[in-house]
């Protein structure tokens, strides 16, 4: 019935292997690589800069990105935590942070650029610092949302017994948030974080090297390596790059996001022990290793004795009056929501009184673009689905070609769209077909392996017998697709492209402009649009079409697909 | 058992009720009037059927949740905020997931500030006390469900509580680890092996009340109320068999079946006023059974000499909570007569065992058209619209004026399980819509 069993943590072993020699040095230089290639990001900024395409630079390059992406990963974490916990403790706050998170997520990333980019290069004229910073902030703004929604309901689906042994117990707030809130998260954390970084890759070259109002900014970074060897046309350049880039990110995958997979297991609120579990050998070196065993006991533990001390509840003979919220307290709220209000509306007749002055032709190009860009998505997602679903349901049916190819899908999906583009344009370029049939296939890359997944996950979760009871009845192929595989998968598959929707939108702007061996690649499209009124500097047309493309994003997202997926919970859902 | 004369009351409940105001501006009141007292060195039963509000009531004591109206007392001061003396024992357990046994064990230590030697101390001690010596690494997923409430118990106990209550605590655990921990339980107090003072435990099984506790508050239910206040002088360890054990349950049962039984009030209730006439509600609150539970407890009727509602329960190894729903729903239905503890078929009751399927089902479309409130409204609105249909929300507002919503939703699936029994609506779940079928509404036309 059970097996108790002894965690390995608190096994005393004397072996100690060869890894925990090396241990403390890795650790030591990690920290001092990270450091060094940090202070690069100083000094002043040569707007002349030029990209060495020689190989020799490459690791450099590479660093830098790293560098790069692990800030804007921080930050990220730094700003979900804080917002979905704001948004979770004030039922005033989440009406105006929820909606805000929503629009916040379907505003394109590279719309950001503008405001981001001025208002640094402003506060730090000449500096590369302002540019590092700017160019952070970009690769952040493409990463924490997900991260935010997913925190936020874990925290909402926090079940009430445990909420109430928190308050019985008289759990701190410091403690409450350590011991119950942030773990409940960490499972839909560490996911979307997976999500995260590879979303950040995607926008990797538009990140690093940008043009506003026809300047160029660029940093040294893998990014702008890619972006000026696909320019360049040298495809020798290209070929490492990417190779490079497939090696960061399954190193990534191996040594930190499997670990974290399989250590997200313990924060499961599952009641039985599933019978396959994650397993990660990075991270039970860890869990075994004496050397972390020391630095948690004489660093960590210490460390977190005193901050629980200084923050556990004092007063521990009275009662805890935990009924009246302080007057002051809601006063304080409301205050600071008339400011935020009051932004809003300062910054809406701003925005209106820069939008009338937009000649009529412009609102003509946003509006035609949004249509061909809205077809383009309609295509690209019909089309994922006709290539993921069939395939998906394969792959989720047997469970040795899961086992196999679940790992290759994982890094496959993770490999940014847009570095390999590349190579396809010059696959396009031999064929014909102008950039109306690359973007979609570029969008298709960039979002069909969300469809993929889900898929794949719906599969396995669909019970044999419901497969069993098919074959007794003798259902034909045709009878089983309809009756049993669609509906049964509909929920994940909707939960796929709502996510999917999101990223072609985003890969729209990726796709629909691009600047290869010198020459323009463009198409019309709402995407294109925005990407040259940024190059050119026009913001009124940016915030135009910027407006519209999250317009149509949060229309279609309210109006179809949560209806759908609503549909989804209720008539869809297999009974277990 | 040493018999304290001087018993200390440390928890009084003065006058108490809870309302919650609902979206449309009813208030529905979950329990109203409540005044007892809590004593030091007892072992209290808090005991009533599902809906009786007993779990509002204890977390109102905990001091979770605030009274509505009335005060709850504290070495006679009004109480404000969590009570410092009370550590709770959950239903569902309410372990962390990821945390070991012991960091379980000394959360609330941890929460006090205690350092850590002193902390870990106790925590082991309380796990050895409990009997899960050797489990301080294990993780809640790698126990059995009668270990994960043993941790429970360790964590409410490891805290020191003056009054240490439980809430449905062994409902969630196979009959046997029930029994086993039961028995665990009354041996450390007898024993005095834990540190609290006074048990207040929240059940709904009668023997499990009459086996542990010293006094049983028998509460109702619409609204919930002290139906009753019975010490309980029997010496530990109690005989389920002795005929005093089973007069006093079968007390109890005759109190939760007979609503018109006038209250036995306690002795403390100085400030008590007579409970008023209550007007009859407009609309029954069904009880959430399905009528073929209701077709086998009259089968097991059929000829029977024994008409002790207690034996039937005791014989189908059913509690309070599972029986009376079905009694009740029965009684409403008029299929059978409740008197004085004791059930009887009616002459309806009778003639329903000997039908087939088909004749049953005519009955029973009778009996609710003739009975229930609630199927008549439904089929006065179906047929009051042309296409005979309406949407679930019109019925849920009526509804709502009586119940809280959550309640309301679950008369309306009651509702919609009886009436699609006897045929006389239908009800398609995603679009949340009741309606007639046409084959049926031809048949009604053609009569």
């Amino acid at each position: 019935m059970y097996q108790p069993t002894i965690d390995p943590k608190s096994e005393f072993r004397s072996r100690w292997g060869i890894g925990d020699v090396l241990l403390p040095l890795a650790i030591i230089s990690l920290i001092f690589i990270v450091v060094q290639t940090a202070s690069k990001f100083t000094g002043t900024y040569d707007s002349e800069y030029i990209i060495d395409l020689s190989l020799s630079l490459l690791p450099t390059y590479a660093l830098q990105t790293i560098v790069r992406m692990l800030a804007a990963y921080g930050l990220s974490l730094l700003f979900s935590l804080s917002y979905a916990y704001v948004a979770y403790r004030s039922s005033t706050w989440s009406k105006v942070l929820i909606p805000l998170l929503d629009i916040l997520q379907s505003i394109p990333v590279l719309s950001f650029l503008p405001a981001v980019v001025l208002a640094l290069v402003g506060l730090f004229p000449g500096q590369r610092l302002g540019i590092e910073i700017a160019s952070i902030l970009l690769i952040f703004t493409g990463m924490t949302w997900n991260m935010t929604f997913s925190f936020y309901q874990s925290l909402s689906s926090i079940p009430q017994e445990l909420i109430e042994a928190s308050q019985v117990y008289r759990l701190s707030p410091w403690q409450r948030f350590w011991t119950l809130e942030l773990p409940s998260g960490v499972v839909g954390l560490v996911w979307n974080s997976v999500m995260s970084v590879a979303g950040g890759w995607f926008f990797l070259m538009q990140t690093e090297s940008f043009t506003l109002s026809n300047r160029n900014f660029t940093l040294p970074g893998l990014g702008s390596f890619l972006k000026t060897a696909a320019d360049k046309g040298d495809n020798w350049a290209i070929l490492w790059g990417i190779v490079v880039l497939i090696g960061i990110i399954t190193t990534i995958d191996y040594f930190i996001w499997r670990p974290l997979i399989a250590w997200a297991e313990k924060f499961k609120h599952e009641t039985v022990e599933a019978t396959q579990v994650p397993e990660s050998r990075v991270l039970d070196f860890f869990r075994r290793s004496p050397t972390m065993r020391i630095i948690s006991d004489r660093l960590f533990v210490p460390i977190s004795e005193t901050f629980n001390r200084g923050f556990s509840s004092k007063s521990q003979s009275s009662p805890i009056n935990k009924y009246k919220s302080s007057r002051w307290m809601n006063w304080f709220n409301w205050i600071l929501l008339g400011l935020v209000g009051f932004l809003v509306l300062g910054g809406t007749l701003e925005a209106v009184t820069l939008l009338s002055k937009m000649p009529l032709s412009s609102w003509q190009t946003v509006m035609t673009g949004a249509l061909f860009t809205s077809i383009r998505v309609l295509i690209v997602l019909i089309l994922s689905l006709l290539i993921t679903v069939p395939i998906g349901v394969t792959i989720g049916r047997s469970p040795k070609l899961a086992q196999f190819l679940q790992p290759i899908v994982q890094i496959a999906a993770s490999v940014p769209a847009t570095a390999l583009f590349p190579i396809l344009l010059l696959g396009l370029a031999n064929i014909g077909g102008g950039l109306d049939i690359g973007a979609v296939i570029l969008m298709t890359l960039g979002s069909m392996w969300y469809i993929l997944f889900n898929v794949i996950a719906g599969a396995q979760a669909i019970p044999s017998e419901l497969f069993e009871a098919a074959r007794v009845y003798k259902l034909s192929p045709l009878e089983r697709w309809r009756t049993l595989i669609l509906p049964g998968i509909f929920p994940y598959l909707v939960t796929g492209i709502i996510t999917a929707v999101g990223g072609a939108w985003n890969a729209s702007i990726a796709g629909e402009y691009i600047k290869f061996q010198g020459k323009v690649l463009t198409t019309t499209g709402l995407g294109s649009t925005i990407t040259q009124a940024s190059d050119v500097g026009d913001f009124p047309l940016l915030l135009a079409s910027t407006i519209v493309m999250s317009l149509l994003v949060v229309t279609t997202n309210r109006l179809v697909w949560r209806p759908l997926y609503r549909l989804a919970q209720v008539k869809y859902q297999l009974l277990v | 058992m040493v018999q304290n004369t001087e018993k200390t009351s440390f928890i009084a409940l003065e006058g108490v009720g809870k309302s919650y105001l609902q979206p449309n501006g009813q208030t529905i009141s979950i329990i109203e009037n409540i005044n007892c007292q809590l004593q030091v060195g007892e072992i209290i039963a808090l005991l009533g059927p599902s809906g009786s509000g007993k779990s509002t009531l204890m977390r109102m004591i905990a001091g979770l949740i605030p009274p509505s109206s009335g005060k709850v007392l504290y070495y006679n001061r009004p109480l404000m905020g969590l009570n410092p003396g009370v550590a709770i024992v959950f239903q569902n357990f309410a372990l962390y997931p990821w945390l070991t046994v012991l960091e379980n064990v000394e959360l609330g230590l941890k929460a006090k500030g205690e350092a850590k030697d002193t902390r870990i101390q106790k925590a082991l001690r309380m796990i050895d006390v409990i009997g899960l010596d050797g489990f301080e690494n294990a993780y809640p997923k790698e126990l059995s469900g009668g270990m994960r409430q043993r941790v429970g118990f360790a964590r409410a106990l490891a805290v020191e509580p003056e009054l240490l209550c439980m809430d449905e605590p062994f409902s969630a655990l196979d009959v046997l680890t029930a029994e086993n921990l039961r028995f665990e339980l009354l041996d450390l107090w007898l024993e005095k092996r834990i540190p609290t003072k006074s048990i207040l435990i929240v059940t709904h099984g009668i023997e499990e009340a009459v086996t542990l506790a010293d006094r049983v508050i028998v509460l109702g239910r619409n609204p919930g109320r002290i139906r009753a206040d019975l010490p309980i002088k029997l010496p530990h360890y109690r005989d389920r068999k002795s005929p005093e054990f089973q007069a006093l349950v079968d007390q109890v049962y005759k109190i939760l079946t007979n609503p018109d039984l006038p209250d036995i009030l306690t002795q403390t209730t100085a400030t008590a006023t007579s409970p008023e006439p209550k007007a009859q509600p407009k609309y029954q609150s069904l009880p959430h059974v399905r009528i073929g539970s209701v077709a086998g407890l009259l089968e097991l009727l059929e000829g029977r000499q024994d008409k002790d509602l207690y034996r039937i329960a005791q014989e189908l190894l059913l509690e309070v909570d599972d029986i009376l729903p079905i009694v009740d729903a029965s009684e409403l239905l008029e299929l059978v007569a409740i008197t004085e503890g004791d059930i009887q078929l009616s002459t309806i009751g009778e003639k329903f065992i000997n039908c087939n399927i088909d004749e049953r089902k005519a009955i029973i479309r009778e009996l609710l058209q003739k009975h229930i409130r609630l199927v008549q409204q439904i089929c006065q609105l179906l047929q009051a619209k042309r296409n005979h249909r309406i949407s679930e929300e019109l019925v849920l507002d009526i509804l709502e004026n009586y119940f809280t919503s959550k309640e309301a939703q679950r008369q309306l699936r009651t509702a919609m399980d009886w009436g699609r029994y006897a045929e006389l609506y239908s009800y398609d779940e995603p679009s949340g819509e009741i309606f007639i079928e046409e084959s049926i509404t031809e048949a009604e036309e053609s009569e």
